[in-house]
């Protein structure tokens, strides 16, 4: 395999990986680096399971080349929980039920985090229409925007 | 399939000249990456020019805005300066997809995949906008509406980039305003759309406006007889209704799944009647 080796920083951490200049940077992350967490629900942007944060912007990763992340910065949802901690999206994800089968998850994660790192105090609509990118074909929504409601008002009190 | 991610646009437009398969720039990806995991395009050569710095810029000089071909259209609702002298354009940039789109999509990128509903496209062609090309050997600038040809197709040139948007001097009492209809509420394709830039005098009457329609034509459509339609008036019941006549007379629209052909002639005119008041009353009219 002739490839493109690329240096980058992901969740803090710099990795390096070597990969076909035609690969998506979701392919790269799940199966050269074992960062399985973000999802391929469509592949052509659609959806938003395989949203990552890129330079501190949502991206889906699906639509970005593995070749693009030189030197770049990328959080994923795996460094979402500080070790056993988890985020206050993540723990108020639980206990609203703000999941069923868990595939749009990790997307509707990372997506409502940087939402709420843009927006710290968004109105429903706000949140409806910022999360428009990330489907969900089990919850019906509303169980997550309630989760990121308490999430929202809970970081701002801490 | 080979990657290149030059630092200057002599550099990329020379990689791009070079190639002799075929050769695609990368801005945003989100349409060119659809495009090549769908098997419609196989690329020998992408060209990425988000690392040309000037080329992620977004400049304000005497002579209006100058918005790089990498700039991502979520920095253009950032930027207040540009929202306040164009918020056509800006509204209709920012309907392009999601957040996850917005963070990586252009306004050339959407110009260049020259889909009949871009959106961005009909608010640049009213806005007056022109294109920054740099080819192998020189440099033209060109009015937007002469990008797109036919659907998927441009006249840009072998080894030719859009480098960047410029926008116009904005004279006072101007404004823009852009429409879509869509069944959904948002991430949806234009079934038709409407943009409008005027200008006003003191008096709140129209001196000056360009009307352009999207989705109803195998390109944008830049209809010079609804601009004369609302041209000295103040945009009374009379205007609004040859307005809206105007541009249901200027479409040639497909019938699909999307729309009927007469549905879109009709939107197109309330479209249009609505996009007008807005930009009326956004340059101070009343
Ligand atoms: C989920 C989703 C939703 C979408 N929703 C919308 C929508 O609501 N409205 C809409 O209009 N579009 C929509 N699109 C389409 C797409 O996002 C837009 O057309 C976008 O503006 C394309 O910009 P880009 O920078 O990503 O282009 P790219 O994919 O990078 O490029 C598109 C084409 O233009 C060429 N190109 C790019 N830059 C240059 C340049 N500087 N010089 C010469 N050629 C160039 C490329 O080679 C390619 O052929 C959507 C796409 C997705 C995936
Ligand atoms: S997998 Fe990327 S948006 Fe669906
Ligand atoms: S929980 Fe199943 S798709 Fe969202």
């Amino acid at each position: 395999m002739s490839g493109v080796h690329v240096t980058t920083t992901i969740n803090g951490d710099e990795v390096d990986f070597v990969c076909p200049a035609d690969e998506t940077l979701l392919d790269a992350l799940r199966n050269r680096l074992g960062l399985t967490g973000a999802k391929e629900g469509c592949g052509t942007g659609d959806c938003g399971a395989c949203s990552v944060i890129l330079d501190g912007r949502l991206v889906c990763s699906c639509l970005v080349l593995g070749a693009e992340a030189q030197g770049r910065k990328i959080e994923t949802i795996e460094g979402m929980a500080d070790g056993e901690k988890l985020h206050p999206l993540q723990r108020l994800f639980i206990s609203h039920a703000a999941l069923q089968c868990g595939i749009c998850t990790p997307g509707f994660l990372i997506a409502a985090k940087n939402l709420l790192e843009m927006n710290p105090d968004p109105t429903e609509e706000e949140i409806r229409f910022g999360l428009a990118g990330n489907l969900c074909r089990c919850t019906g929504y509303d169980k997550i925007v309630r989760a990121v409601q308490a999430a929202a008002k809970e970081m701002r009190g801490a | 399939m080979r990657y290149e991610a030059p630092v200057s646009v002599k550099e990329a437009s020379a990689l791009l000249a070079k190639e002799r398969g075929a050769s695609f720039v990368l801005a945003g990806g989100t349409d060119l990456l659809v495009r090549m995991k769908g098997g419609f395009i196989e690329p020998d050569l992408v060209v990425d020019i988000k690392r040309i710095k000037p080329m992620g810029e977004v400049k304000k000089s005497a002579s209006g805005f100058e918005i790089g071909a990498a700039v991502p259209c979520c920095k253009l609702g950032e930027n207040s300066a540009l929202k306040k002298a164009w918020p056509g354009v800006v509204e209709a940039a920012n309907l392009i997809g999601s957040k996850q789109v917005q963070g990586r999509c252009t306004i050339v990128g959407n110009l260049c995949n020259a889909s009949p509903a871009a959106d961005s496209v009909p608010a640049l062609v009213a806005a007056g906008a022109k294109v920054v090309i740099q080819g192998p050997r020189k440099k033209r600038t060109i009015p937007v509406e002469q990008v797109p040809v036919a659907p998927g197709r441009t006249s840009l040139a072998k080894g030719e980039i859009i480098t960047a948007i410029q926008l116009p001097k904005r004279n006072p009492r101007s404004a823009d305003a852009y429409l879509r209809f869509i069944p959904r509420s948002e991430m949806d394709i234009a079934v038709v759309s409407a943009g409008i830039n005027l200008t006003l005098d003191s008096k709140g009457v129209v001196t000056a406006a360009r009307v352009s329609l999207g989705a109803v034509a195998p390109t944008v459509l830049l209809v010079d007889a609804a601009a004369k339609a609302i041209i000295g008036t103040k945009l009374d019941d009379k205007a609004l209704a040859d307005l809206a006549a105007a541009c249901s007379a200027a479409c040639r629209p497909i019938d699909d799944k999307r729309g009927t052909i007469e549905f879109r002639q009709k939107v197109a005119g309330v479209l249009a009647r609505r996009a007008a008041k807005i930009a009326y009353q956004r340059a101070g009219g009343k």
